[in-house]
């Protein structure tokens, strides 16, 4: 260990040799040590931790609007409409907004509310299409974030997407058309 | 009898080959960590449990956030000569010409957003300066499409020096409303980009 030398070399009696008293050479490293893994320790958290998260979107491409649209049927039995309005607000509704399957109700964003629905939506479209014989196709989600809604919102609905696995049978889609009775649902109230 | 005299064993153990692996480490992540430069317009990101890695290169980073209310676009890529070919580009378009020096600084920056006309002023700075220089976002409206032209010319650069097509990621801030974050995906569809990142977050378990 590393330790003062407080003995003074010469003795107080007599003319006797001055004998430099032999000093150890081993130094201790215990706390040096310390500092180094917990320098290491911080540089391997902060360089990994630093990269920021991701989430991947892949949008349709954008049609021309010369082309002749084709109108591709889709089942009112399986979509799910969700409207994302101001403050938070979360609508959703199944089927077609005039003879809704399940009417329009409001939502929380969470794991309470509105992930509970899906579940249990996902569930009840994966028994439908199993009874019409094609129990390969699942649940399609129309996301339509109104003008005042947040990015938050957006992303928290994604996230819920992804957290539900509604891509793993069915689809979700982000579409920005209102129709009137949408707008009136969002400013309701 | 005589006793069996049990040797003292020293507890002190020799920690020099232990403190030199340590500094080796040490060492090897300090130079391997890239520091982490200010951000010039910092955005409060929204969560999500998502945990997908940004990817380090072939990267372009859309920062979109509010400065005095108004909502801005600030532009920022990665890799030192692929900022410089797509300011070259950029330069030519817009016939502003950047020195060498200028470009070489360029290179270095992090992200910018300011208008091309004002990029010289801010490439004279000093870095710490920069975020404090008051940028007011890379014209995005339809008469002066900046951004539009940065988004293309930093595709076409990319192509000619790394040969791979570029990522783009959306930065936005949680509390900008949709239209704005729309309008930059539209921005990017426009140009067949149909498939992006969104930086985010990451969520508690409780979520």
């Amino acid at each position: 260990m590393a330790e003062l030398n407080t003995d003074s070399g010469g003795g107080k009696k007599g003319g006797g040799k001055v004998r430099s008293k032999k000093q150890n050479s081993k130094v201790d490293l215990t706390a040096m040590v310390d500092l180094a893994f917990l320098l290491i320790t911080f540089f391997m958290l902060t360089t990994t931790l630093s990269k920021p998260q991701s989430m991947d979107l892949t949008l349709p491409d954008k049609e021309d609007k010369t082309e002749p649209q084709k109108d591709i049927k889709v089942d009112e039995n399986k979509t799910l409409t969700l409207l994302l309005g101001e403050n938070g607000k979360l609508v959703r509704y199944m089927g077609m907004l005039e003879t809704p399957i399940a009417a329009p109700k409001d939502f929380s964003y969470g794991k309470d509310g509105i992930r509970k629905e899906l579940i249990t939506r996902m569930e009840q479209v994966k028994q439908y299409s199993t009874a019409k014989g094609e129990p390969g196709k699942g649940m399609i989600v129309i996301i339509k974030p109104s003008k005042k809604s947040t990015y938050r919102n957006l992303v928290d609905v994604l996230d819920e997407m992804a957290i539900v696995g509604v891509n793993k049978t069915g689809s979700y889609a982000i579409v920005n058309e209102f129709t009137p009775g949408e707008v009136k649902l969002l400013e309701g109230k | 009898m005589a006793k069996i005299k049990m040797k003292k064993k020293s507890t002190s153990t020799d920690m020099t080959a232990m403190c030199d692996v340590a500094f080796l480490l040490l060492t090897f992540f300090i130079l391997t960590a890239t520091a982490k430069t200010p951000e010039v317009l910092p955005v409060d990101t929204p969560q999500s449990t998502v945990q997908t890695k940004l990817p380090p290169d072939n990267l372009s980073m859309l920062t979109i956030g509010k400065v005095d209310g108004k909502t801005v676009v600030f532009f920022d890529l990665k890799g030192k000569d692929v900022r410089k070919k797509a300011l070259e580009f950029m330069g030519d378009k817009y016939n502003v010409a950047f020195t060498e020096k200028e470009s070489e600084e360029f290179g270095l920056m992090e992200s910018f957003g300011v208008p091309i006309q004002n990029l010289k002023e801010i490439l004279n700075m000093k870095a710490a300066d920069r975020s404090k220089a008051g940028q007011t976002g890379i014209p995005k409206d339809s008469l002066d499409n900046q951004l539009k032209d940065w988004v293309l010319y930093s595709r076409k650069a990319n192509i000619e020096v790394n040969n791979k097509e570029l990522n783009f990621a959306i930065k936005g801030d949680a509390k900008e409303q949709y239209p704005a974050i729309k309008q930059v995906m539209d921005l990017l569809q426009d140009q067949k980009v149909n498939s992006f990142n969104l930086v985010t977050g990451l969520r508690g378990k409780n979520f």
